[in-house]
């Protein structure tokens, strides 16, 4: 049996995208496991333009490769955290995570299980790129949107109104 | 499905061509970047290797390249090798989208002078230069070295800064041309004017921010040696060393092939549809403009660097976030009234 050249790149991206999110858990420093979320992220970019959404795919790159894992490392950076001096965590809490962890999966599992699996229609390919997504994203779904972005504005306002206060005091 | 193998072997081709010239553009920047040192402050410049000194980059390379390698034993040995090789290579992928020309026709086959011409070119550019940033840092981090880690979070947070009012004077330019592709913008500069004569204040902001981003001076604060010891390079020697130098070159290469394709008409010039030559003349001529605009920038930031003192790092920030973005978002609201008002008209 023959795989077509959309399986194979498509296996290929799914190996290194699950590597480097074992890699984001299991590695003892942080500055890797940074690394391995910045891979991680290319991958699913990978894997958006393979769905011809080109457009999403950039912009995962630019939003969460460019600019929040940026400063990521920028905090892991100058905190200098590494293995030696991050505290040791209480064995029940290690376990507590297992669990909690665990439950999570098993949601995930119980919900995917019963979805099913259909291909893309043929009308559906050109969704992702820019023009139909911007046409969508202002008529359709123009109220979630302008909400959303309420959303960012009171986050920014809460960030600023943070710095000035930390500003006063010292 | 078949493959079309003639494709594949015209993409690698220009592929390698693009950056071998990338890399030569950048070589000889080096030269010219002393040349224009040595008349700015009424000297000579290099003038030993072979004829001019044309030669000096070579032997600078080659000096580069036999130096002693050395690692610092407590640094990060792997993340000190990704720094410099991640600098290099952000600074090649730009390259990917720029229009080097218009399309040639040898033998019956129409081969465009441009890597990819994806629907996306200016995000594509927008993601690679956010990602430039990790070199840098990750570059001073691995050193262990508090200069190097003070200049990489510099380096970083200039570059955080500049990139947002780069990003807005762009929207502006989106906003007019109504597409995110370079080659299209080109073409429709090509049919009208510049694009720098309608966004004279979106091309000087973006200006501005390009000499930010390539860590040029008078914004050079990362490599600021009077006060770091030298930047965030400090403990690189050899090649390394010159992977970092090197990328700024080609840094400067590629924003000024953006400046002139985004602003100043790319492979387009004046008359050029109605010379009467033949198409694939016209390509060469084109690639030909192209390549004097890009000189032209690439002078103007070296004037620029033996001309402007470096900012004080405050004063930096305070260009970048209180005139800079503030202008970019007037700019922006302008060019949004004007589009709106010719669309209603």
């Amino acid at each position: 049996m023959g795989m077509s050249l959309q399986q194979i790149v498509f296996g290929v991206l799914s190996i290194i995208s699950i590597i480097s999110a074992l890699g984001v858990i299991l590695s003892k420093n942080p500055v890797t496991s940074v690394l391995c979320l910045i891979v991680t992220f290319f991958t699913i970019a990978g894997h958006y333009i393979m769905l011809n959404a080109q457009f999403l795919a950039v912009v995962h790159i630019i939003v969460y490769a460019g600019a929040i894992m940026v400063l990521f490392l920028f905090v892991i950076m100058l905190m200098n955290l590494n293995a030696e001096i991050e505290p040791q965590k209480r064995s029940w809490l290690k376990y507590a995570g297992a669990i909690s962890g665990g439950a999570l999966l098993l949601v995930l599992l119980a919900a995917l299980r019963e979805a099913s699996v259909s291909s893309l229609q043929p009308g559906a390919v050109e969704i992702g790129l820019i023009s139909n997504l911007g046409k969508t994203l202002f008529s359709t779904y123009v109220l979630p949107f302008e909400v959303s972005s309420i959303l960012f504005l009171s986050a920014m306002v809460g960030a600023v109104v943070i710095g000035k206060k930390e500003g006063h005091e010292s | 499905m078949t493959i079309d193998w003639f494709f594949i072997l015209e993409k690698i081709l220009l592929i390698s061509g693009v950056l071998a010239i990338s890399l030569i553009v950048a070589m000889y920047s080096t030269w010219g970047e002393r040349k224009v040192a040595g008349v700015m402050q009424d000297r000579i410049g290099p003038n030993r290797a072979g004829f001019m000194g044309l030669l000096q980059p070579l032997a600078d390379g080659g000096k580069l390249f036999f130096k002693e390698e050395i690692i610092p034993g407590s640094s990060n040995r792997f993340l000190f090798i990704l720094g410099p090789s991640l600098a290099m290579m952000v600074a090649c992928m730009t390259s990917a989208v720029i229009p080097w020309g218009d399309t040639l026709t040898i033998a019956g086959r129409t081969i465009s002078l441009q890597v990819a011409d994806i629907n996306i070119g200016i995000l594509y550019i927008f993601g690679v230069v956010s990602l430039g940033v990790y070199g840098i840092m990750l570059g001073g981090w691995a050193s262990n070295n508090k200069y190097s880690l003070l200049a990489s979070v510099r380096a970083a947070s200039q570059i955080i800064s500049y990139e947002l009012a780069m990003g807005l004077s762009l929207i502006a330019l989106l906003m007019m041309t109504g597409t995110l592709s370079i080659k299209e913008i080109v073409e429709q500069q090509r049919h009208s004017l510049w694009n720098v004569l309608y966004q004279p204040l979106g091309f000087l902001i973006f200006l501005v921010c390009s000499f930010a981003e390539c860590n040029r001076t008078p914004f050079d604060l990362p490599e600021a040696e009077n006060e770091l010891n030298g930047g965030y390079h400090l403990e690189y020697s050899s090649m390394k060393l010159g992977f970092y130098l090197f990328a700024e070159y080609i840094n400067m290469f590629i924003s000024s092939a953006l400046m002139s394709s985004l602003y100043f008409g790319g492979y387009s010039f004046p008359y050029m549809d109605s010379l009467g030559l033949s198409p694939n003349l016209t390509t060469i001529l084109g690639t030909v403009a192209l390549f004097v605009k890009i000189i032209f920038f690439l002078f103007f930031f070296m004037w620029v660097r033996w001309t402007i003192p470096r900012f004080r790092y405050d004063q930096l920030m305070r260009l970048g976030w209180n005139i800079m973005i503030p202008l970019a978002l007037a700019n922006m609201l302008i060019t949004g009234a004007i589009v709106l008002y010719r669309s209603t008209h």
